[in-house]
């Protein structure tokens, strides 16, 4: 799988976002991790093969998410669905 | 491959055809256009930037902008579920609402089928490939019992897009008519 990773400074919580590539409210969500200095690694989930899309349906089912995009999954338990910066803040204590 | 000035035009004549607006903030906007425009390029069809495509046109139909959720959706929230269109009131107060996925849970899930990958358009010689990789969605003849309105698709319209009526006001017509395509 395509797994970017994304420096940052404040590695306190492990972040891994599903985003699409053609996806406004993916782009966003990515500018903020960025602009918050967070360290997270994300996948393009449209840009990827089909053994890999049904993985990480398979991840964000399994975790309780829905198959819409961005979901960001912090600490593999907490998901955000959706460009959600209350809910980023919060579990990413910002 | 289509420009983004024709995405644009495009978007623009839609949301004056059915009385919306287009998303106030210029930058989502574009984002949006761009969107569309790669999905275009890449599918064949205007899909939805925001949800992932199966690439096969009779799973993403109903996902194709403007996507089948989106009056239901303006008429609920004020927006539609990208919030590239939304109304009037969402429009002049520049807040744009959280919309739910009303999409339902298995057709997003056509998406990760491994039998969905054709995504090319099938040319005479492979005509019988792409039958074999034709995926099953099984249409229907519906109409609009207000103004008569015909349609052949899985489902019936959320809204009628001639007269506006509800989905409960459409009925399936029962035909012995075999279709191909």
């Amino acid at each position: 799988m395509n797994i970017s990773k994304v420096s940052g400074k404040n590695k306190k919580h492990k972040v891994f976002l599903y985003a699409l590539s053609t996806c406004v409210w993916c782009k966003l969500t990515k500018q903020y991790l960025i602009d918050s200095n967070i360290e997270y690694e994300y996948v393009d989930v449209d840009l990827a093969d089909e053994k890999d899309k049904q993985k990480i349906r398979d991840t964000i089912q399994s975790k309780g998410g829905m198959l819409s995009y961005p979901t960001t999954i912090v600490d593999d338990k907490v998901v955000i669905t959706g460009f959600r910066k209350d809910k980023l803040n919060e579990a990413l204590e910002l | 491959m289509i420009t983004l000035e024709e995405v644009r035009r495009r978007a623009e004549a839609d949301a004056k055809t059915y009385g919306y607006y287009l998303t106030p903030q210029p930058d989502l906007l574009r984002g949006f256009f761009e969107g569309l425009k790669t999905n275009e390029d890449r599918y064949g069809y205007p899909l939805c930037p925001c949800r992932l495509a199966s690439g096969n046109f009779e799973y993403d139909r109903d996902i194709i902008c403007p996507c089948d959720y989106r009056d239901p959706d303006i008429a609920q929230y004020g927006s539609c579920y990208c919030r590239l269109y939304v109304n009037k009131q969402v429009y002049e107060s520049q807040n744009l609402p959280e919309v739910p996925e009303r999409r339902p849970p298995e057709k997003m899930a056509r998406a990760y089928e491994t039998q969905a990958a054709p995504a090319k358009q099938a040319h005479a010689g492979e005509a019988q490939e792409a039958e074999k990789a034709k995926p099953m969605v099984k249409k229907k003849l519906w109409y609009c019992k207000q103004c008569g309105y015909v349609v052949f698709r899985e489902d019936p319209p959320y809204v009628c897009p001639i007269c506006k009526a509800k989905r409960e006001l459409f009925a399936e017509i029962d035909s012995a008519v075999e279709f191909n395509g």
